[in-house]
């Protein structure tokens, strides 16, 4: 298991310089100029000193290694001096947002709980929904609990989230007036009354997100657990006499659990993709909308560190769904 | 094995493997219920704007236009003696005086044709790539660590950037509309190969080992032949469900970008874009909102239940039900 996690780390850094090398190409490659808003009155050569001091004038592979050199060296320093107060990464260039001036992974930090605590909060609510809709699905195959659930199922896939975020907008906050439309991020939680409001102005934004994610789980729960049920082992445990809960919910449940907990793992950064669009929807400055708004700026520092930033997200869950694959199904062997 | 699933029905006329398919997918009723909203859906889209007298992008001037613009839909009168209704403007108009139901119509057009040569080219490229991956052992191992590579990358993030950075350029040399055309199907395609490809490559795998194979390559076959005429028609069945899965997922692609505001000129309307333009007087007009994004989640729903149906009759191991 050791020997595996560590081939896997290694395979995953080839992976991220190819991603990085993608994202910088793309940026690289874009037919746009960043000196294009500078006035025309601006002397040539004054233009191509400040096309220098962009960085913009050297061969492409030496920017690409520059930026690789400040994403991966530079700003973990940075953050080892910001926990530890310590003084390794003085006077080094950060990677700097074009619109801010200031420290991009900054912005990210400051931006990163909003996103947390609404994706996080949907994400658990979505599996908490998701499990019981998959298992009674699967147990009760073909009843009316099991053809309501796969529409809704169903409708969970087709209604994009842009259009069920500004529907239950219309129904919720503006005709019943019960949840605000617009999640306030200056909101401070500090007692029982502004956590309340905190639930509230959360609601509308996990439930979109949730009603996503509870469908796609709640299927593979569904034929994972169908699955399983057909199997020797199930009518083995009933000869025996146990009871049908605890043939469902211990045998039945803990080997069905086993890809499941693995989608579970490899949807996480398929919901922060989403949540952009969420974000966009209620108005949550998360790094969603960190995104969309550096894109519309042309602000491309920050634009690579995101983008990056997501790519990262998705091959550290695949490597964790790959190890909990292995973690929990004893039969699977990483030789 | 088809032929044998129930020896004893031998009354039955005898039907080739598409009939078969064709009997089990009419006895989906939600997949005939898809098939039958989304044939409607494009009919209506493609043949609608002939029959429908309305210009999607006439603009009424001078006194039509404060007339005609911001008109209800007829059936709100039901309710609301007092609201602002045109009966040649069956949907109502926008703010601009411009027909609703014209503007859904030729948004409808955009969305679906989107999605219909977006899916094209992704299937096109992950056949042929699991094709080349399955049959030839030296590709294998180079072309499937390219489409880890690719299921790595952060996809909607990525087209949001392409397609603001490519925009301008592909209109300025190909006209503002077909340039955001191919740059939008180029993107989603592009994204949206890998699992066709990784299921094709499967699939080939396994053909590869069965006698019919062998068989045909003891007489000579070349593997160009032996691909086109053995093994595609082979695999054409997850071919086919993850072609009309494939739709799907572009057309939402494709309104969740004009939605953001990334996708097509603002003049040129496809379902998300209407949708994002209503968003702001959503209150005043809701039909606006609704009417687009129904659209959208009824196309994308009976196109679901279509591949749901089409997957329980290709594959012969979920026939017992």
């Amino acid at each position: 298991m050791l020997t595996f996690t560590i081939r896997r780390l290694v395979l995953a850094v080839p992976t991220l310089l190819f991603i990085s090398l993608v994202i910088f190409l793309l940026l690289q490659l874009a037919p746009g100029d960043p000196m294009a808003q500078v006035p025309l009155t601006v002397p040539p050569e004054v233009k191509q000193q400040m096309r220098e001091a962009l960085g913009l004038g050297q061969p492409i592979h030496i920017q690409y290694f520059k930026w690789i050199i400040q994403f991966f060296w530079i700003e973990p320093l940075n953050g080892i001096d910001a926990l530890f107060g310590t003084g390794l990464a003085e006077g080094k260039l950060r990677v700097i947002s074009w619109q801010t001036r200031s420290p991009v992974i900054d912005i990210v930090i400051q931006r990163l709980p909003q996103t947390l605590w609404v994706v996080g909060v949907a994400y658990v609510v979505g599996i908490l929904i998701a499990l019981p809709i998959g298992i009674i699905s699967a147990y009760r195959q073909y009843s009316i609990f099991d053809q309501a659930g796969t529409f809704i199922t169903m409708i969970g896939f087709s209604v994009p989230p842009f259009f069920s975020g500004v529907l239950v907008i219309v129904i919720f906050s503006v005709q019943l007036g019960w949840f605000p439309s617009i999640y306030d991020t200056m909101h401070v939680v500090d007692d029982w009354a502004s956590f309340k409001v905190q639930i509230w102005q959360m609601f509308l934004p996990v439930m979109v997100l949730a009603l996503q994610i509870t469908s796609q789980i709640s299927r593979f729960m569904r034929a994972s657990m169908l699955d399983n049920l057909s199997h020797d082992y199930v009518r083995t445990a009933r000869a025996k006499g146990l009871s049908e809960a605890s043939v469902v919910l211990v045998h039945v449940l803990r080997n069905s659990m086993i890809p499941v907990v693995t989608v579970i793992a490899l949807g996480v950064p398929s919901i922060f993709g989403g949540a952009i669009i969420t974000e966009q929807v209620f108005k949550v400055n998360g790094i969603g909308q960190l995104l969309i708004t550096a894109i519309q700026a042309n602000d491309l520092p920050m634009v690579q560190t995101l983008t990056f930033i997501f790519a990262i997200l998705i091959v550290l869950f695949n490597l964790i769904a790959d190890m909990l694959y292995g973690l929990l199904d004893p039969r699977i062997r990483y030789d | 094995m088809t032929e044998l699933s129930d020896p004893l029905d031998i009354n039955r006329p005898p039907s080739n493997r598409w009939m078969e398919v064709w009997r089990q997918f009419r006895a989906h009723k939600g997949a005939m219920a898809g098939a039958v909203v989304f044939g409607f859906i494009i009919l209506g889209v493609f043949l609608g704007p002939f029959a429908y007298p309305h210009d999607a992008q006439y603009l009424p001037s001078g006194r039509d236009f404060i007339t005609l613009r911001d008109t209800r839909p007829i059936y709100v009168a039901l309710w609301d003696p007092s609201a602002k209704v045109n009966w040649h403007y069956v949907l109502g108009t926008d703010n601009l005086g411009r027909d609703n139901l014209a503007r859904f119509l030729s948004g409808g057009r955009v969305s679906i044709s989107v999605g219909l040569t977006a899916m094209i080219l992704s299937i096109v490229l992950g056949t042929f790539v699991g094709l080349i991956a399955g049959f030839f052992r030296l590709c294998d191992g180079p072309l499937m660590r390219l489409t880890d590579l690719f299921l790595a990358l952060p996809i909607l993030p990525l087209i949001l950037v392409a397609s603001v950075l490519f925009r301008e350029s592909l209109a300025l040399s190909l006209g503002p509309e077909m340039g955001t055309f191919l740059l939008i199907v180029g993107l989603i395609g592009l994204t949206s190969w890998m699992q066709t490809a990784r299921i094709v490559r499967g699939d080939v795998l396994a053909l590869k080992e069965r006698e019919f194979i062998l068989a045909a390559r003891s007489i000579g076959t070349t593997p160009r032949n032996l691909i086109l005429n053995h093994i595609l028609p082979n695999v054409m069945s997850p071919i086919l469900v993850s072609a009309t899965l494939g739709i799907a997922t572009a057309i939402i692609t494709e309104s969740a970008l004009s939605f953001l505001g990334f996708g097509f000129p603002p003049d040129f309307p496809t379902w998300g874009k209407l949708l994002n333009d209503a968003v702001d007087r959503m209150t005043l007009y809701p039909e606006r909102v609704i009417w687009p994004g129904t659209l959208i989640s009824l196309t994308v729903l009976s196109v679901n239940y279509l591949g749901d149906g089409l997957r329980d009759a290709l594959d012969p191991r979920s026939r017992s039900r």
